[in-house]
């Protein structure tokens, strides 16, 4: 963040204390909106957010920002709705401006068999509380003109496409920023540059975490990290069911012509929309094998260029101008692991995937609740950890939009 | 720079011929039948470092190939 935008934004940065009632690790999205509501809802304001690098720098940073919530199964949808419902009111709430844009998100299919699963998920959305219909190819067409209904030469014709006009995207630095600023002001400690390096436990209960700037004792600890959250949960002494791997994304250079949807081909498996500033953000699916590295693969820049062009062929006269990567922490039946754990005081918010953005404001705002008054809410109870031994996995695998 | 990945039979290749496989690593603490099945099927190391993992060339040789890779840098050790 430069000075400018600091002075604007009115962040303080406090000094480190030896104690807090809640210490959250991770300065995302996840970690900044947890602190944030449980100042702002619960008043618990002795809450210290550790950040190794700076706030908003790993995956609240690294993602494409679409806001919807098209799943595919009851659990997912109430959730996602509700996360929709927030990021709607969020900048009223802050009273900052996020750029939250309701553009709406249009899932295109190119197969029978997508047919199906789209209509199934538009029925499933609306049975569940959120609007989503599905359109026959001349309605697509109306709403996205560039779209080519015969893309691949007749390869993959449009069939139909599943659409939800709630779905939207909002500027992720200003979200994080304005979950920091309202948190700082409600009296949070947001510590950066202060990596984890061990947790402190008594028994079965954690009491602390090590820290490169010293020891904090915290009764309760919350892990909100994204894609090394494997190595916070060994030192509590757990094993995760997840694997981290890359997901990238590019940008392309100023497309004059407006493109106001968010559109997305299932089969192609590709998602795409434009950022205020007139780029085409364009991402695809996680890489194959679970990586740590943030190293760009020309495999994932001309795949994905190949199948922008195929279905929006005005992408052929734009130029890549750059390309980022993300470390997703995959659940095995791709929805989110929250909730206590066998640790005491050690509570976990992770497996975000490829799905966390959108998750933000619901995500912390059920961690908050659960912290402060010590039980589950209803709406994440199916998301706990103890559902992979319970054998009530929540297989949602179609509704990433990255497989 | 994508991943390559060195076949023994066919050299060094790009990654999109091949499908991962991960090489199951239950750890030893993990006792009893149903804990070491459940570990099998949901837990994962996900190392941050050196592993040792499968890749079959699928659009190769269609072989099962060993590798040792860097999680952290993503090269073939």
């Amino acid at each position: 963040m430069n000075e400018f935008i600091e002075a604007k934004v009115a962040l303080s940065w406090a000094e480190m204390k030896a104690a807090y009632d809640v210490v959250i690790i991770g300065g995302g999205g996840h970690g900044l909106a947890t602190a944030y509501y449980l100042a702002t809802r619960h008043g618990i304001t002795n809450v210290a957010v550790l950040e190794r690098k700076y706030i908003g720098g790993g995956n609240s940073g690294r993602n494409t920002t679409v806001i919807r919530a098209n799943y595919g199964i009851p659990e997912a949808v109430q959730f996602y709705k509700h996360s929709v419902d927030l990021y709607r009111d969020l900048e009223r709430e802050t009273d900052r401006w996020i750029m939250h844009d309701q553009k709406g998100i249009l899932w295109a299919v190119h197969t029978h068999a997508g047919v199906r699963q789209e209509k199934s998920r538009a029925i499933i959305n609306q049975e569940f509380g959120y609007h989503t219909e599905f359109l026959e190819p001349n309605e697509i067409k109306k709403l996205v003109p560039q779209i080519d209904l015969n893309a691949g030469e007749g390869r993959f014709p449009i069939l139909g496409a599943s659409y939800s006009p709630d779905a939207s995207t909002a500027r992720h630095d200003r979200v994080i920023w304005a979950l920091a600023e309202g948190a700082m002001r409600a009296g949070v400690d947001v510590l950066q540059r202060t990596e984890v390096t061990g947790l402190v436990k008594d028994g079965n209960a954690i009491v602390g975490v090590e820290t490169n700037r010293g020891t904090i004792s915290a009764p309760i600890v919350m892990s909100a990290v994204g894609g090394h959250v494997t190595n916070i949960a060994n030192m509590a002494g757990l094993r995760l069911p997840i694997r981290s791997h890359p997901l990238q994304a590019f940008v392309t250079n100023h497309y004059a012509q407006g493109f106001d949807r968010i559109v997305a081909s299932l089969d192609l498996g590709f998602y795409i929309s434009q950022t205020a500033r007139g780029e085409m953000l364009a991402g695809a699916h996680i890489d194959p094998q679970p990586s740590y590295s943030y190293r760009s693969g020309e495999h994932f820049l001309t795949s994905l260029a190949h199948k922008v062009v195929t279905l929006l062929p005005f992408m052929r006269d734009l130029r890549v101008l750059r390309q980022w990567t993300g470390i997703c922490d995959m659940s095995p039946d791709y929805s989110p692991i929250m909730g206590t754990t066998d640790v005491d005081g050690f509570v976990v918010s992770t497996g975000w995937g490829t799905w966390g953005f959108k998750a933000i404001p619901a995500g912390g705002e059920a961690m908050a609740e659960l912290i402060a008054t010590g039980k589950t809410p209803q709406l994440i109870a199916p998301f706990g950890l103890d559902r992979f031994a319970r054998d009530r996995t929540l297989a949602d695998r179609s509704s990433s939009g990255t497989h | 720079m994508s991943l390559r990945i060195p076949c023994p039979h066919c050299g060094m290749r790009r990654v999109e011929e091949y499908a991962y496989g991960e090489v199951f690593d239950v750890p030893d603490s993990v006792t009893g039948g149903d804990a070491v099945a459940f570990d099998r099927a949901f837990m994962h190391n996900n190392a941050e470092g050196p592993v040792r993992e499968a890749w079959f060339h699928l659009y190769g040789c269609r072989r099962w190939v060993y590798v040792d890779r860097d999680t952290r840098t993503d090269e073939v050790l």
